[in-house]
């Protein structure tokens, strides 16, 4: 079985090639319909496989260019990438990456910065997964009480309406996004990339699991569009992250190559996937995969606490990880299929009418 | 004006220099083991060990040029297949 392994040569370590392409595959599809870089779920997946964290994380973040490339065109295709938007909000990211990864430096000389960070992170994502659910639940108490009154309600409300408060506050100038369809003033979408910026340079993450509900709750993008222009995000942000990496010797460019082949299938069939899935399916998933990370870092926050069980904790908080990547690839590759089948019958019948 | 541009090229300069010069004392430098490999590994090996600016630039220039071309594949197996690549539905919000 000798054949199934390659040997890595910058990190200088025997790695399952078809590992590299299973969790590509996987990180590819959710990246694909979620909009995320997924550095979350590739770092650990690196780990396992056999890699140092250090060229974990650099090759995680190098190999994100592939599948967020890929998808962004495809999502651009769709009519889900709004690049104006996405032009605007680099601005504000990049400003705010730096004094985020500045507060880590500060807190690493005061000590405790691990724990900080994992605070934070836990904190975040218990708000996003709230966020996510209470808007699912509020759509759908609005769903009934339309029902009720006999009325259907309107395909583009929402159940958090935030947006609509904050474009309320002009300051000029007030710019018009195409894709989204929004009309605010260029101040909010600037506002919420530099503090989702900040957040992502102090939490050491790409930020797609941050600027994704971002773009929704705040700014006021439909989910798909959402979805698309965090994406172009990722992929400029990603960018930076892997020169970053790369000059500081920490990045395995075979493993990222063979990584892309399987990423670049599964970006395509994620981003296919979101065509046949409704925006508030997308959020419930999106929901689900923000609590198993949190999970995870509960339970890296306990083996931290309790060092007797750190080992079996640590082994229970990746399979944790890489079980929500396999499940949740399952269910967008069984969505695409369903789609797929379904438009093609539509297609067969469109066909024989004709005739 | 020239003081202007002999400012400006003196400060790209210094740029440039910060950005290309080696990873500062004190951190952990790692070494690539050329002599296990041959051909582009070993060749990249080298590149490692003698220029982490260039190694770097190849890296974020090759991987979205490989993303780029799996996608023109994916798509032409996508189209084939039988899928609409170019639009979709909007549903909702």
């Amino acid at each position: 079985m000798h054949w199934l392994y390659t040997l890595m040569p910058v990190a200088g370590v025997e790695i399952a090639w078809p590992g590299l392409v299973i969790l590509g595959l996987g990180v590819g599809m959710i990246a694909g319909f979620f909009g995320m870089g997924g550095g979350w779920m590739v770092t650990p997946g690196l780990n396992i496989l056999g890699f140092p964290m250090a060229f974990s994380i650099g090759t995680g973040i190098a190999q994100m260019q592939g599948p967020s490339l890929v998808s962004t065109l495809r999502h651009a295709k769709f009519g889900n990438v709004d690049y104006k938007l996405g032009i605007v909000m680099i601005a504000g990211t990049v400003g705010g990456f730096e004094p985020g990864a500045q507060l880590v430096m500060w807190l690493e000389r005061h000590g405790r910065v691990d724990a900080y960070v994992q605070y934070g992170y836990l904190a975040l994502l218990t708000l996003i997964a709230w966020l996510v659910f209470t808007d699912v639940a509020r759509k759908r108490s609005k769903e009934r009480a339309a029902r009720a009154t006999g009325q259907a309600l309107d395909s583009t409300a929402a159940g958090i309406e935030w947006h609509k408060t904050l474009h309320k506050i002009k300051i000029p100038p007030v710019v018009y996004f195409p894709k989204a369809g929004i009309r605010c003033s260029i101040w909010l979408p600037m506002m919420v990339s530099f503090v989702t910026g900040l957040m992502a340079g102090f939490l050491g993450i790409g930020g797609g699991l941050i600027r994704m509900p971002a773009l929704i709750y705040l700014v006021g993008c439909p989910t798909h569009v959402a979805v698309g222009t965090d994406l172009f995000e990722v992929t400029i942000s990603g960018l930076y992250g892997a020169a970053s990496y790369s000059y500081k010797g920490r990045t395995e460019l075979l493993a990222a190559v063979i990584m892309i082949i399987g990423a670049a299938i599964g970006a395509q069939i994620g981003s296919v996937a979101t065509k046949y899935v409704k925006g508030y399916g997308i959020r419930v998933f999106f929901g689900v995969a923000v609590i198993g990370c949190a999970l995870s870092i509960v339970l890296k926050l306990i083996s931290s606490a309790v060092p007797g069980a750190r080992v079996f904790l640590d082994e229970v908080a990746t399979v944790l990880i890489l079980g929500l990547v396999g499940v949740l690839s399952l269910y967008i590759f069984l969505r695409f299929l369903q789609g797929v089948r379904a438009e093609l019958a539509a297609k067969k019948q469109a066909v024989q009418i004709t005739v | 004006m020239r003081d202007w541009c002999i400012k400006w090229t003196r400060g790209a300069v210094l740029l440039l220099t910060a950005a290309t010069a080696a990873p500062g004392a004190g951190r952990i430098v790692l070494v690539a083991d050329s002599r296990l490999f041959s051909g582009w590994r070993a060749w990249w090996c080298n590149l490692y060990n003698d220029s982490l600016f260039w190694f770097a630039v190849l890296t974020i220039v090759i991987l979205p040029a490989l993303g780029l071309a799996m996608s023109k594949v994916t798509d032409a197996i996508m189209k084939r297949i039988g899928i609409n690549l170019k639009s979709r539905v909007p549903t909702e919000h």
